[in-house]
């Protein structure tokens, strides 16, 4: 098989390439008006205008008020922001110490959880999730305690791309008058994210996952959430998250939500046809393949898989060479020794999670790529399979 | 992380990969629960490794060390092939990340195991 000329890019679930859009909305930002939004003369007042529209467009999106709008350094810091600021301010209330959150979340809140438990005496109950990786709201029910303080559960997972049941667990949490915190950063760009719909108080984007920078996020904050700012310093963002602002980095990611929900409908009903070609060829070509996550209740773009017998970095080494780029979550290709929580977390044996393969597609993959991929596929995996002592070929 | 040159060219063209079904000795390392097995098949003439296969479940490194050790002892008497390290392995390879170290020190483990099961199985033939 010849390699192709440029290479395939099946990972925009870690990142996207910054759509040239938004690097032209961007681009006077740094040079030309590159003015502090806190300053008094016309070219701070620029720089403050471009944000105040930048945080319109965004507010217009999820259907709330611009002062809800937090602009943050990324989806980790909004993530974190959301769950410490909530917490801290919660107990110093004295609402109590006790935290609802999923055992499938990124490690921006399950590690965040972690610490909170043992350096800041809170107590974190992480919730189970099926076979496909979904939270069952009645567990969140049955989880909740006189002194639950926050509840935490991610839109759509970002390894096998399930979609959480958001609305329901939102309407359990106002019924009980506790804050909740959704992690849309896979969602955003493709799922609806009006925050009254969901029934969320506190909602994280990362720009850099729908075709806006790396470096700047956003966390949505409901009018009379108690929030404790994280990072203290000047009175930015109505004194809850000091620090100058990145103006272009804003108005990037302001541009690009807005590119993506004017086409979110086109895009994802081209993409998820695409996603249903990839899984069906693969479990098609592919024997002792499983499908990760959710059949339908997925994101467009994601399709992952567990392949038995063998081992998900020497997969992505293997389709690199062949110009394609993906990701595993296996421990190998993560560097640590565990295989991914999230497929732990599924029952998927950690032999079997070794094996993981996750493509997620993105707007510029067409049909050729992903019958690239299946042609090149099988071959690869029937060879790491020849050379694992885990086969027997039947 | 990146592999070597080295790394990837026998983690791309594994040298001796199979099994040998009369094997003289076999050795086996690692746990496929923590994302690594290696197996190793000798045939042994004269204290001499005639031939040697092995079959890899694991990573890039894996693989890799799988090949270069099994060519490393190739041709090489049971004593030479018993002075093999794990060191002398990541370094004919051109060195390895140091988050692979674990998985990397199987292959000259898995040898050694090999060659102690062809010598057990020796001396129980002559009866001692
Ligand atoms: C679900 C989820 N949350 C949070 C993050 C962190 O976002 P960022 O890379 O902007 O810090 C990611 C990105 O990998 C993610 O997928
Ligand atoms: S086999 Fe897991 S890191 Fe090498």
């Amino acid at each position: 098989m010849e390699k192709p000329a440029k290479v395939i890019y099946l990972d925009h679930a870690a990142t996207t390439a910054v759509d040239p859009r938004v690097v032209e909305a961007m681009y006077p930002y740094w040079s030309e008006r590159y003015g502090n939004a806190s300053s008094i003369y016309s070219l701070g007042r620029e720089a403050a205008k471009a944000m105040e529209d930048a945080r319109k467009t965004v507010a217009d999106i999820l259907h709330c008020e611009p002062q809800e709008v937090i602009f943050t350094s990324c989806g980790s810091e909004s993530d974190n922001l959301a769950l410490r600021g909530v917490a801290f301010a919660q107990r110093h209330r004295g609402k109590g110490r006790h935290i609802i959150t999923t055992a499938i979340e990124h490690h921006a809140i399950g590690h965040t959880c972690e610490q909170l438990e043992k350096y800041f005496d809170f107590e974190v109950t992480y919730l189970p999730v099926d076979q496909y990786a979904m939270v069952d709201p009645d567990d969140v029910r049955r989880a909740i305690r006189k002194d639950t303080i926050l509840i935490s559960v991610m839109a759509a997972n970002n390894e096998v791309g399930t979609i959480q049941p958001i609305a329901e667990i939102g309407k359990i949490a106002r019924e009980h008058g506790i804050p909740f915190h959704t992690d849309a950063v896979q969602a955003g760009g493709t799922l609806p994210l009006d925050v009254n719909e969901l029934q969320v108080d506190l909602l994280s984007l990362s720009a850099h996952k729908f075709y806006g920078p790396k470096g700047v996020g956003m966390l949505y904050v409901r009018k009379g959430t108690p929030l404790l700012p994280i990072q203290t310093g000047g009175g930015h963002e109505r004194q809850r998250r000091a620090g100058t602002e990145n103006v272009a980095g804003i108005v990037g990611l302001a541009t690009a939500l807005k590119l993506a929900y004017d086409h979110a409908a086109e895009n994802n009903s081209r993409i998820t046809a695409l996603r249903e070609q990839l899984i069906q060829g693969v479990l098609e070509r592919i024997p002792d393949a499983q499908l990760t996550g959710h059949p339908s209740q997925r994101l467009p773009n994601s399709a992952s898989f567990v392949f038995k017998y063998i081992e998900g970095e020497s997969i992505l080494l293997h389709l690199d060479a062949l110009g394609i780029c993906a990701s595993s979550g296996s421990a190998c290709s993560s560097g640590s020794l565990e295989p991914s929580h999230v497929l732990l977390a599924m029952g998927i044996p950690p032999e079997i999670a070794h094996g993981s393969l996750r493509l997620t597609l993105g707007r510029e993959n067409t049909e050729e790529d992903v019958n690239y991929v299946l042609e090149v596929l099988p071959g690869i995996v029937e060879k790491l399979r020849m050379m694992s002592p885990l086969y027997q070929k039947q | 992380m990146e592999y070597s040159e080295t790394v990837m060219d026998h983690f791309m063209n594994p040298r001796n990969v199979g099994v040998i079904e009369d094997a003289d000795g076999v050795g086996k390392k690692g746990n496929p629960v923590c994302g690594d097995l290696m197996e190793i098949f000798i045939k042994v003439e004269d204290e001499r490794i005639v031939d040697i296969k092995f079959r890899t479940f694991g990573c890039g490194a894996a693989i890799a060390t799988s090949s270069m050790a099994t060519e490393m002892v190739k041709g090489k008497t049971l004593d030479e092939a018993e002075e093999l390290t794990n060191r002398a392995v990541a370094q004919a390879l051109g060195g390895l990340p140091p988050i692979k170290m674990h998985c990397s020190n199987l292959a000259a483990d898995a040898i050694h195991t090999a060659i102690a099961d062809y010598r057990r199985r020796h001396n129980e033939h002559k009866g001692l």
